[in-house]
C-alpha cells in the first residue's frame, strides 16, 4: 500500500504547556481508513490539526520533525497553507454549519478559491451531497438555511462541504460523538465508500467505532504513539500490554 | 488569481492595522494640541494669579481659575449626591426586584434618558426647573448650582444605572441561592451578598458617572447662572456658579486667537482632559467583566 | 409553607422594596414627563411651514429648516469619517490584535477618548481643524471634531458585535482554505452587521445632539442661505435651541419648545431604529 502521509519524528508543545506530542513516527496509507484512538489528552486531535496546519492558529512553543504529504514536508514555512487546507479537509466533533444556505455551505470552499462558474458550483453541490449520502434528503431544499437540518444531517453536510473542495485527505475528529446510532451508521458507511477515492484519518469516539471502521489503527497514550498496525491485528492481538488494557476497557 | 488575492489582502490588512492604532494617535494629538495652546498660559500668567480667586478676563488679567474649579466641584458633588443613590437604587430595583417584563420596559427607557441631548435638558432647566426652584426656595434667582446639580444628577443617572445593572446581573445566581438557602431574606441578600459581589462594577459605574458629570457643558452652562464666584460654603449651592466647561463654552467664541485669554481657556481644557483621563483610567483599571460593558461605558 | 406572622425581617424587606420601587419610579417618571411635556408644549408649533421654511424676524417666526438641514449634514459628515475608521479599528481589535501591551494601550486610548468632555473636542477642533489646517468654521471642521468624539462608541459596539460571532465559524472557514480577511468578509462581518449598525446609529444619534463640539468649529446662529459646501458654516438644531433659549430676547416660547421637540424626535427616531434593528437581528440569528 502506498503511503499518503508520513509523520516523521513529530514533537509538539503548546505555549501553555498542554497536550504535547512526543516523537511520533507513523505512516498513513492512501485509500484506507486509519484510526487514531486512545484516552483523552493523548494528542490525537493535535496530530490531526498538524496535518492541515490548523495548529497555526494556536500559540505553539515548539514544533519539530516533519510531516510528508506525497513526499513534501508540509511543516516547512514556505508551504502554501491555503492550498494544503484544500487538499486536507477536516470534519469537527460538533457539526458547525456556516450561517448560510445548504447550497451556500457547500459552495463556500470553492468560492474561497475563486470559482465563479455556476455549472461547476452546481456540480460540486450534487456530487458532494451524493458522496455524503445526503442528496436524497435535501435535494428539494438546497436554499433553506443549513441550520434547519437535524444534527446528523448537519454533520453529513459538513462532510459534504469538505468533499466539495475535492480534497485528497479527509480528517475526522470524533465526527459522530453527538449523533444518534442511525446517523452514526450512515457516516461510517459513507466513510467506507469514500476510502476508495480518499485517504481517511479518523479519531473515533469509542473503541468499538475504532474496531468497526479501522483498516489501520494507531493507539495514542499521553502524547506517545504506543502501537500501530493493521486494524484486525491490533484489535484482536494487540502486542503491547497498555494497548490491550485500553481495548479491554481496563482504563479509559 | 491567487497572487492578486494576497496583494489585495495585504493592503486591506495594513489599512485595518493602521485604523486600529488610530485611537492612540488621536489621544496623543489631542493632548499635544491642548499642551501647545494651553501651556503658554503658564508663561503669560503668573502662577499666583492663575490660582487666584478672581476670574474676570474682561477687566485686565484676572485669570484666577479657582472659582471655576470650585464651581465644577460643587456641581459635581451635588449631582453625585443625587445620582448615586438614585442610580444604584434603580439598578438594584431593575436587577433584583422588578419582574422581567418591567425590566424590559425600564431598560430602554433609562437608555432613552441617556440619549437625550443635554441642551434639551438645559433648556427645560431654564424654563421649568429654575423658576420652580426660585419660587420654592425663595431665592433671588433659580439659576444656581443646585439647578445644575439636579440636572447633572439626572444626566448621570442613566450611566450609573446601565453599568451598575450589568454588574449586578453578572453576579452568579448561585450566590443568591446560597444566601436564601441559609435563611436570608431577599432584602438581606441584596445588601449583604449581591451588591458586595458586584462591588467593582458598581464602583466603575459611579466613577464613569462622575466623569460624565465633570465633562458636561451645555446643561450646566444654561442653568448655573454663570457667575464665577468662589463656591466654598455649603450654602454656595444656592448661588450661581461657573464651571470649567461652561467657561470654555461661553468665552471661547469671543477671544482673539493667540491672546492670553485664549491660552488660558486652552489651559482649562487641558486641566479637564487630565482630570477625565485620571477618572477613566481609574475606572477601567477596576476589573469588571461584563458582556455589555463596552456598550454601556460609552453610552 | 405560608408565613403565618410578620417578622421583623419581613417588615424591613417590605419597606426596603417599597423604597426602591419609589426610587425607580422617581428616576423613570421624569423621563416620560420630560418627553410628554415637550410634546405638549411644542406640538402646536409644528407645522409644515415650521419644518421647511427659513426663519424670519430674528428667529422669532418662520421655520427652522436650515437647522434641520444643518444637523442632517453634520450627522452625515460624522458618519463619513467615523464609520469606516471605527469599523476598521474594531476589526483590528477583534480579529487581528494579539493580547499584548500595544493592544492594551489601544483600549486605554479608546476609553480615554470616550471620557473626554465634549467641550474639549470643540477646543481641539478649533485648534486643529479650524485654525491650524485652515478649514475655517465649517461643516468639515465640525464633522471631524464630532467624528473623533463618536469613534469610541462605534469601535466598542462594533468590536462587541464581531466578537459575538462564534469562533467555530472562523475555524471552519480557515480549514476550508480561507484567508483571515476572506473569513471576515464572507462570514464574520455579515453576521456582525446588525450589531455594528446599532452601534453606528447610537453613536450618530449622540453626535446629532451635541452642541459643545460644534460651538467653535462649525455652528453659526444665522445664515441667510443653506450651506452648499463642506467649507460653509451651518446652523444646527442643538445650537439653535441653545441660542434661542438663552440669547434671543422676546423669543416665542412655543417656537423654543417646537425646536426642542424636533431635536428630540430626530434623536429618538434614531434610537427607535437602532432598537428595532437590534431586536430583529436577535430573532433572525443563525447560531
Amino acid at each position: 500500500m502506498v503511503d499518503k502521509i508520513i509523520v516523521d519524528h513529530l514533537s509538539l508543545q503548546y505555549a501553555d504547556g498542554t497536550e504535547s506530542l512526543r516523537d511520533i513516527t507513523l505512516n498513513i496509507p492512501a485509500n484506507a481508513v486509519t484510526v487514531l484512538f486512545g484516552p483523552a489528552g493523548g494528542g490525537k486531535s493535535s496530530l490531526l490539526r498538524c496535518l492541515n496546519r490548523l495548529n497555526d492558529l494556536t500559540e505553539l512553543r515548539t514544533v519539530s520533525g516533519k510531516i510528508l504529504l506525497d513526499g513534501e514536508n508540509i511543516l516547512d514555512p514556505k508551504t502554501d497553507v491555503i492550498a494544503l487546507r484544500r487538499r486536507v479537509g477536516m470534519v469537527f466533533a460538533r457539526p458547525v454549519v456556516l450561517p448560510l444556505t445548504i447550497r451556500g455551505n457547500l459552495t463556500y470552499g470553492l468560492e474561497l478559491a475563486g470559482e465563479k462558474r455556476k455549472s461547476r458550483l452546481e456540480d460540486a453541490v450534487e456530487r458532494s451531497l451524493r458522496l455524503a449520502a445526503l442528496w436524497d434528503e435535501v435535494r428539494t431544499r438546497l436554499d433553506d438555511p443549513a441550520i434547519a437540518l437535524s444534527g446528523g444531517q448537519q454533520q453529513r453536510l459538513c462532510l459534504a462541504r469538505v468533499l466539495a473542495n475535492q480534497p485528497q485527505v479527509i480528517l475526522l475528529d470524533e465526527p459522530t460523538s453527538g449523533l444518534d446510532p442511525i446517523s452514526t451508521g450512515k457516516v461510517e458507511a459513507a466513510l467506507q465508500e469514500l476510502k476508495k477515492e480518499y485517504t481517511i484519518l479518523l479519531v473515533p469516539h469509542s473503541v468499538q467505532q475504532a474496531a468497526r471502521t479501522a483498516d489501520f489503527a494507531a493507539f495514542f497514550l499521553q502524547g506517545e504513539l504506543v502501537e500501530w498496525a493493521n486494524g484486525k491485528d491490533l484489535f484482536t492481538h494487540p502486542k503491547i500490554k497498555r494497548t490491550e488494557d485500553y481495548i479491554e476497557g481496563r482504563f479509559g | 488569481m491567487d497572487k492578486s488575492l494576497s496583494w489585495r489582502e495585504y493592503i486591506i490588512t495594513r489599512l485595518v492595522r493602521v485604523s486600529g492604532y488610530s485611537a492612540i494617535i488621536f489621544v496623543i494629538l489631542i493632548f499635544f494640541f491642548l499642551l501647545r495652546e494651553g501651556l503658554p498660559a503658564l508663561v503669560e500668567v503668573p502662577l499666583k494669579d492663575l490660582f487666584s480667586t478672581r476670574w474676570y478676563p474682561i477687566e485686565g488679567n484676572n485669570f484666577g481659575i479657582l472659582p471655576l474649579i470650585t464651581g465644577s466641584i460643587i456641581v459635581t458633588f451635588g449631582a453625585m449626591l443625587i445620582a448615586i443613590p438614585f442610580g444604584i437604587g434603580t439598578a438594584v430595583f431593575m436587577s433584583e426586584i422588578a419582574p422581567r417584563w418591567m425590566r424590559e420596559i425600564l431598560k430602554p427607557l433609562v437608555e432613552l434618558l441617556g440619549g437625550l441631548p443635554s441642551v434639551v435638558l438645559g433648556f427645560l432647566g431654564i424654563l421649568v426647573l429654575s423658576p420652580y426652584l426660585r419660587v420654592l426656595l425663595n431665592l433671588p434667582t433659580g439659576l444656581t448650582a443646585l439647578a445644575g446639580a439636579l440636572l447633572l444628577g439626572g444626566i448621570a443617572v442613566p450611566t450609573i444605572v446601565s453599568i451598575a445593572e450589568d454588574a449586578l446581573d453578572a453576579v452568579p445566581y448561585s450566590y443568591r441561592e446560597g444566601a436564601w438557602a441559609m435563611g436570608a431574606t431577599r432584602w438581606q441578600t441584596i445588601w449583604r451578598v449581591t451588591l458586595p459581589a458586584a462591588r467593582s462594577g458598581v464602583l466603575t459605574a459611579v466613577m464613569l458617572g462622575i466623569g460624565r458629570t465633570i465633562g458636561e457643558t451645555m446643561a450646566v452652562m444654561m442653568v448655573t447662572g454663570n457667575a464665577p464666584v468662589l463656591a466654598l460654603a455649603l450654602t454656595s449651592i444656592f448661588h450661581p456658579v461657573r464651571t470649567m466647561t461652561a467657561t470654555i463654552a461661553a468665552e471661547m467664541g469671543e477671544v482673539a486667537n493667540g491672546s492670553t485669554h485664549y491660552h488660558v481657556l486652552f489651559f482649562i481644557g487641558l486641566v479637564l482632559f487630565v482630570i477625565s483621563m485620571a477618572v477613566n483610567v481609574a475606572a477601567s483599571s477596576v476589573v469588571f467583566k461584563s458582556k455589555k460593558r463596552a456598550e454601556r461605558v460609552l453610552s | 409553607m405560608k408565613k403565618a406572622s410578620f417578622s421583623n425581617r419581613d417588615i424591613v424587606q417590605r419597606a426596603g422594596f417599597s423604597l426602591l420601587t419609589l426610587v425607580a419610579l422617581v428616576t423613570v417618571i421624569p423621563i416620560l414627563a420630560v418627553i410628554a411635556y415637550v410634546i405638549k408644549e411644542g406640538a402646536p408649533a409644528i407645522s409644515w411651514e415650521f419644518l421647511t421654511a427659513m426663519p424670519r424676524d430674528g428667529m422669532r417666526a418662520g421655520g427652522i429648516l436650515p437647522a434641520i438641514v444643518g444637523t442632517f449634514y453634520l450627522t452625515l459628515g460624522t458618519a463619513v469619517f467615523s464609520v469606516p475608521l471605527g469599523i476598521a479599528a474594531a476589526i483590528y481589535l477583534a480579529e487581528y490584535a494579539r493580547d499584548n501591551w500595544l493592544t492594551r494601550l489601544i483600549r486605554i486610548a479608546i476609553i480615554n477618548l470616550a471620557g473626554i468632555p465634549s467641550v474639549v473636542y470643540g477646543l481641539f477642533g478649533l485648534g486643529l481643524f479650524v485654525l491650524f489646517l485652515k478649514f475655517g468654521t465649517s461643516i468639515l471642521a465640525a464633522s471631524l471634531s464630532l467624528s473623533i468624539m463618536t469613534l469610541p462608541v462605534i469601535i466598542s459596539a462594533s468590536e462587541e458585535a464581531l466578537r459575538a460571532v462564534p469562533q467555530a465559524f472562523r475555524t471552519v472557514s480557515i480549514s476550508l482554505g480561507g484567508t483571515r480577511w476572506q473569513t471576515i468578509r464572507k462570514i464574520v462581518l455579515p453576521q456582525a452587521l446588525p450589531g455594528i449598525l446599532t452601534g453606528v446609529i447610537l453613536g450618530l444619534e449622540r453626535a446629532a445632539g451635541e452642541t459643545a463640539p460644534i460651538l467653535f468649529t462649525g455652528a453659526a446662529f444665522f445664515l441667510p442661505r443653506l450651506p452648499n459646501s463642506p467649507l460653509d458654516a451651518t446652523m444646527a438644531l442643538p445650537y439653535h435651541l441653545f441660542v434661542i433659549s438663552t440669547q434671543v430676547p422676546e423669543m416665542p416660547i412655543q417656537i423654543q419648545y417646537g425646536t426642542a421637540l424636533v431635536l428630540i424626535a430626530f434623536v429618538l427616531g434614531m434610537n427607535i431604529i437602532a432598537t428595532v434593528i437590534r431586536s430583529r437581528a436577535r430573532a433572525k440569528r443563525q447560531w
